[in-house]
C-alpha cells in the first residue's frame, strides 16, 4: 500500500550552521492517526514546514501519496492540509472569506467553495462568527478557524501542529471528537502536541523525534508495553502523619492525604491495598501521578541525553 | 493544476486585494484624491494661471495627464507593497504558499490588484480634473496601454520591494527616497524644453520622463520624448522585473525558510 506520507532521511541545515534534522526517515499509513511529538526544538515544526514547502530540505525525500515533491508539488499539496501552530491568516479579513478564499487557491469553483466553507464552519461552531474580523476570535476559535481552512479541499492528509495549544479543556474535548470523525471518515491525519494524554487518546502510531533524529517510531500500544513502571497517587480517606509500611512497594508520602507509590511490572495493585487495607488505610481514589506516554516519553529523551553523554 | 484551476485561483487573489482596497478605502482611495485635487487647486488653477501657456497649453492642461500619472504610479506601487508586506508579516501569505497555486500566477494576482487600485484611482483624479479643464484624448489607444502597462510596471516593482522587506519602514524607503523624485523631476509639472541641455540629458535617464510623456501624447499630443522609446522601455522593465520577482519567489529565501 503507498504511504500516505513517506519521509526517508530527510536533512535540514539552517544557514547559521544549525543541523535541525539529521536524516529523518519515518511511514504514516492512509487512514492512520499519526503522533509526531518531540521536546521544542526537536525538528517537529521544520519537518512539517518541507512537508508543506514553507521550508526547505537540504537532503532526503518526502512523497505524499506516492507523489514525491520533489517531482510533483503542486500535485502533492492537493491532498495535503496544514494546520500551523501559529497563526497564520489575515487578523482583518472576516472568518468566511478566509476559508472561501483558500479554496480559490486550491482551484475549488466558487460554488463549491462556499458550500464547503458553509459545511466547516457549521461543523467547528464557527458559522455564528462567519462576519467577524479574525481579529476579534478568541484563540480557541482561532484555532478552530484555522482547521476549517485546512479542510476547505478535503485533504487526504492533514497534519496538525499543536492545534490544542492554549485551547480549554472543554474546546479541545469537541476539537478531538471532531478530529476523530474525520478520521474515521478516512483522512489521515499527523498530530504533534504538547499534550501527552492528546497522543495517547486519539492517535494510533507515533514518531519521536529529539535533536533532528528518531528516537522512537512504533504504535503506542507496543511503545506503553515497555513501560516498566508507573507511578500512581493514591487519595487517602483519613489523614496520614507518616507514610505507611510500603513493603515492596516503592513510596512516600506526599501530604497528609496522599500517597505516592511506584508499581512496578509484574507487581500486584491487590497487594498494595491489601497491605494498606492491613494498616487501616483507606483508598479513596487512585490516579497516575502523570500521563503514561508522559513517563515514556520523559525516560527515552533521558535515554537519548545519557548516550550522548556517553558519546562525548 | 489545470488551467481552470489556474484561473480560479488568479481571480481569487485578483478580488482579495480587490476587497481589501475597497475595504480600507478611506485609507486608500480617498487620501490620493485630495492630494491631487490640491495640485489642480494649487498648481493648476492658482500659479498656473501666472505661469502661462505650456508646450501650447494652458498651464492647467498641461499639468492634467501628468498628475494623472502620478497617481497611478503612486498607488499601483504602494497597493502591493503595503498587501504583499502585510501579508509576509501576518504571515498569511503562507495561505498561498501551501496552496497549489504557481508562483507567477501569485504575483499576477497581486499585480493585477496594483494595477486596479492605480487605475480606478486615476479615473477618479480625470473625473475630478475635469472641474478644473477639458480634456480631450488624442490617441484612446495610446492613452490606454501607456496608463495600464505603467501600472503593471510600478505593481511589480512594488511586489519585489515587498520580498526584500523585513519592516514597515523597507516598505516606506523606495516610495519616498525613489519614486517621488523621479516622478517630480519626470516632466510633470514641466517641460523638459525649459532645461539646459545637460539637465535634459540627465531627465532622459529618468524612466517616469518617459511614462508621463507617453501618456501626455497620448491625451495632448505633444511630447518631449519618443513615444516608442517610452513603449519599448515600459515593457522591457516590466519583463524584468517580473523575471526577477519570479526568481525571488521561485527561490524563496524571502518568503520560505
Amino acid at each position: 500500500m503507498t504511504a500516505a506520507l513517506s519521509i526517508s532521511n530527510l536533512q535540514k541545515t539552517y544557514d547559521n550552521g544549525f543541523q535541525a534534522l539529521k536524516g529523518i526517515s519515518f511511514d504514516v499509513q492512509p487512514g492512520d492517526f499519526f503522533a509526531l511529538l518531540g521536546p521544542n526544538g526537536a525538528g517537529k515544526s521544520t519537518t512539517i514546514g518541507i512537508i508543506c514547502s514553507l521550508v526547505r530540505k537540504t537532503g532526503g525525500s518526502v512523497s505524499i501519496f506516492g507523489i514525491d515533491i520533489d517531482k510533483d508539488f503542486p500535485a502533492a499539496k492537493q491532498m495535503l492540509g496544514v494546520v500551523p501552530q501559529e497563526f497564520n491568516f489575515s487578523q482583518f479579513e472576516k472568518v468566511y472569506d478566509i476559508v472561501c478564499t483558500q479554496g480559490g487557491f486550491y482551484g475549488m469553483p466558487r460554488a463549491l467553495a462556499e458550500e464547503r466553507t458553509e459545511k466547516y464552519l457549521k461543523q467547528l461552531g464557527l458559522w455564528d462568527k462567519r462576519s467577524t474580523q479574525a481579529r476579534m476570535l478568541s484563540g480557541g476559535m482561532k484555532r478552530r478557524l484555522m482547521i476549517a481552512r485546512a479542510l476547505i479541499h478535503e485533504p487526504k492528509l492533514l497534519i496538525l501542529d499543536e492545534p490544542t495549544a492554549g485551547v480549554d479543556i472543554e474546546l479541545r474535548r469537541s476539537m478531538w471528537t471532531f478530529l476523530e470523525e474525520i478520521n474515521r471518515q478516512g483522512t489521515t491525519i499527523i498530530l504533534t502536541t504538547h499534550y501527552l494524554e492528546e497522543a495517547e487518546s486519539l492517535c494510533r502510531n507515533i514518531a519521536i523525534i529529539d535533536k533532528g533524529e528518531i528516537v522512537e517510531n512504533t504504535s503506542i500500544k507496543s511503545l506503553l508495553k515497555t513501560l516498566n513502571k508507573e507511578v500512581f497517587i493514591l487519595d487517602v480517606r483519613d489523614p496520614l502523619s507518616d507514610c505507611p509500611d510500603l513493603g515492596d512497594f516503592d513510596g512516600r508520602l506526599r501530604d497528609e492525604h496522599s500517597l505516592e507509590v511506584t508499581i512496578e511490572k509484574g507487581q500486584s495493585l491487590n497487594a498494595l491495598f491489601s497491605r494498606l487495607g492491613e494498616q487501616g488505610v483507606a483508598v479513596v481514589s487512585m490516579r497516575n501521578r502523570a500521563n503514561r506516554l508522559e513517563e515514556l516519553f520523559v525516560s527515552l529523551l533521558a535515554e537519548g541525553q545519557k548516550t550522548e553523554g556517553e558519546k562525548s | 493544476m489545470t488551467s481552470n484551476a489556474i484561473w480560479i485561483s488568479f481571480v481569487t487573489i485578483f478580488r482579495r486585494e480587490v476587497r481589501r482596497f475597497t475595504r480600507i478605502w478611506p485609507q486608500t482611495l480617498v487620501p490620493p484624491v485630495i492630494t491631487m485635487s490640491l495640485y489642480f487647486v494649487i498648481f493648476g488653477a492658482l500659479i498656473g494661471s501666472r505661469i502661462g501657456e505650456m508646450g501650447g497649453f494652458t498651464y492647467m492642461e498641461f499639468v492634467v495627464p501628468g498628475l494623472i500619472m502620478m497617481a497611478v504610479i503612486t498607488n499601483s506601487y504602494s497597493n502591493v507593497v503595503s498587501s504583499f508586506y502585510s501579508a509576509k508579516f501576518q504571515r498569511s501569505v503562507e495561505e498561498l504558499l501551501v496552496s497549489p497555486t504557481p508562483n507567477w500566477v501569485v504575483m499576477a494576482g497581486y499585480v493585477l490588484g496594483g494595477v486596479a487600485r492605480g487605475l480606478i484611482v486615476g479615473f477618479v483624479v480625470t473625473l475630478i480634473a475635469l472641474f478644473f479643464t477639458d480634456l480631450s484624448v488624442q490617441h484612446v489607444g495610446i492613452t490606454v496601454a501607456i496608463v495600464f502597462l505603467t501600472a503593471v510596471l510600478f505593481s511589480l516593482a512594488g511586489f519585489i520591494n515587498a520580498i526584500f522587506a523585513n519592516s514597515f519602514d523597507d516598505i516606506s524607503i523606495i516610495p519616498t527616497f525613489v519614486l517621488t523624485p523621479l516622478t517630480y523631476l519626470g516632466g510633470v509639472f514641466y517641460s523638459i524644453g525649459l532645461l539646459s541641455p545637460f539637465w535634459q540629458g540627465l531627465s532622459k535617464l529618468n524612466p517616469v520622463l518617459y511614462m508621463v510623456n507617453a501618456f501626455r501624447y497620448g491625451v495632448l499630443g505633444v511630447s518631449d520624448i519618443n513615444v516608442a522609446w517610452a513603449f519599448v522601455g515600459v515593457v522591457v522593465f516590466i519583463a524584468l522585473l517580473f523575471g526577477w520577482g519570479l526568481h525571488l519567489m521561485s527561490h524563496g529565501k524571502r518568503l520560505r525558510h
